[in-house]
């Protein structure tokens, strides 16, 4: 086995970028499952929606929602970032774009945890 | 399905699907937030979606882009965190992704059709 | 700033150790004088690889406290912790033996990435004539100065992650060819750098761009080669 760049080597904005989108994509991945069998409880009917929705009515459901919205803002800014390197014209890793998908994470972040107590 | 070639298109599928769901995630974000003021109810979800051709088409064409981007992605970890041949890698994907497209737009016709 | 420096310096192969020695701190003290010094008066089996001293060879790469740099012109007094400095060989990269790792593999893989330019004209043929100006000019011109130090090589983790994976530096090469408007093997070359051997395996880590000592940005390059080969294989062109 040859050295491997540990983690002196990835501190850097854009590795820690990589890091959030690929963490954030990967949650957001198992989740899908969850979610969408979730919503299928409507084809039982309303109150069976209902059930599972009173069901997850908790603080522990609540704090994972709200981590869901976080990493999805995250995920979605993040790639933006990604897509605008890619296909866009060349300028630089963007890292300025790594500055506003923390910000947008942190606005969608409060507005939701704003929209869930009010 | 393997080569350089396959690999090309996986990696053009998945911006491509991402272009999509920038869109989606986007309106997805704010339909969210508007939604849980005051708490979730049945009532309140299935008023927004039943019936409506908007609902169905927005969310059906959301879930499809989902299952195609997210699988891609999975399989590209499970290549390079777990060590799976690219094979296998893509069997494993390509099963979540019908997974996902099947769950989901059951979801989708819960709440738009049934 | 303190009498000496504390360096450990890795010995031996892939399964060697570090070793420290004691150098006398200089004021003005590049990594590479550090090595150098060691060898002349500490331990002359001490084995690492220089030529030029100024840059321009890009044969005296190595891990300096963990991060890949060209070690004749990385100053101590920008890297040292204190007085601690750790010096290893490139990452990713076979080991000779202490500082000197084999370059066969990387130099192999620029090969692998079509490389080679491939001309239609003769030496009786005219000189091309380039517009200095023109977009593809431009773009070859921003990847052309690249020493092959394999800094960046050894700073990627999708190599270490991908045993395929050409590196970026090969890629920076095949995207400076692919914009040489008098190279011939355009299409060859797009096949050879397609997939998760080549471009579409990077994930925009950035730590070619964020690492390389001339400046170079090898991602700029590999998002080039992705838009090239991605619509050539979807049109079934490739």
């Amino acid at each position: 086995m040859t050295r491997r760049p540990d983690f002196r080597s990835r501190a850097h904005p854009a590795w820690w970028a990589f890091l959030v989108h690929r963490l954030s994509g990967l949650a957001l991945a198992l989740f899908l499952p969850l979610h969408f069998w979730a919503l299928g409880q409507a084809l039982h009917g309303a109150a069976a929606l209902d059930a599972f929705l009173r069901f997850a009515d908790q603080p522990l459901f609540k704090f994972g929602e709200w981590g869901l919205v976080l990493l999805l803002a995250l995920h979605a800014a993040g790639g933006v970032r990604l897509l605008l390197i890619e296909f866009g014209a060349w300028s630089g890793l963007r890292k300025n774009l790594i500055a506003v998908t923390a910000g947008f994470g942190v606005v969608a972040g409060l507005g939701f945890a704003l929209a869930l107590f009010s | 399905m393997s080569g350089p070639v396959t690999e090309a298109k996986l990696w053009y599928w998945q911006r491509v699907s991402a272009m999509a769901l920038a869109l989606f995630v986007l309106v997805h974000l704010a339909t969210m937030a508007w939604a849980v003021r005051g708490g979730l109810s049945a009532a309140e979800i299935l008023g927004r979606t039943r019936g409506s051709w908007v609902a169905g088409a927005f969310y059906g064409v959301f879930v499809m882009a989902a299952a195609v981007h997210a699988s891609i992605g999975l399989a590209t970890i499970a290549q390079e965190w777990l060590g799976l041949r690219a094979g296998p890698a893509r069997a494993l994907a390509a099963a979540f992704a019908l997974a996902l497209a099947v769950l989901g737009l059951r979801a989708v016709y819960a709440l738009v059709a049934a | 700033m303190s009498e000496e420096l504390v360096v450990k310096v890795w010995r031996g192969r892939e399964d060697g150790a570090f070793v420290a020695y004691r150098v006398p701190r200089r004021e003005n003290q590049t990594v590479l004088d550090v090595v150098t010094w060691i060898q002349r008066h500490l331990d002359p089996s001490l084995a690492y690889r220089y030529a030029c001293r100024v840059g321009m060879c890009g044969s005296c790469a190595m891990t300096v406290n963990g991060v890949a740099r060209w070690t004749c012109r990385t100053h101590v007094s920008r890297v040292a912790k204190g007085e601690a400095l750790e010096i290893a060989p490139l990452a990713n990269l076979p080991i000779v033996r202490d500082l000197a790792t084999d370059m066969r593999d990387f130099f192999d893989r620029w090969a692998r990435a079509r490389g080679q330019f491939t001309g239609a004209a003769t030496r009786h043929d005219d000189f091309a004539r380039v517009d200095p100006a023109s977009p593809a000019r431009v773009a070859a011109d921003a990847g052309i100065e690249c020493i092959g130090c394999g800094v960046c090589h050894a700073s990627c983790d999708v190599v270490a992650w991908r045993p395929a994976f050409v590196g970026p530096a090969a890629l920076n090469r095949a995207w400076t060819l692919v914009n040489d408007e008098r190279d011939t093997a355009g299409r060859e070359r797009l096949r050879a750098v397609a997939g998760d051997a080549g471009c579409h395996a990077c994930h925009t880590q950035g730590a070619c761009t964020e690492r390389c000592p001339k400046g170079i940005a090898p991602t700029a390059g590999i998002a080039g080669l992705k838009r090239l080969v991605a619509r050539a294989a979807v049109r079934g062109e490739l």
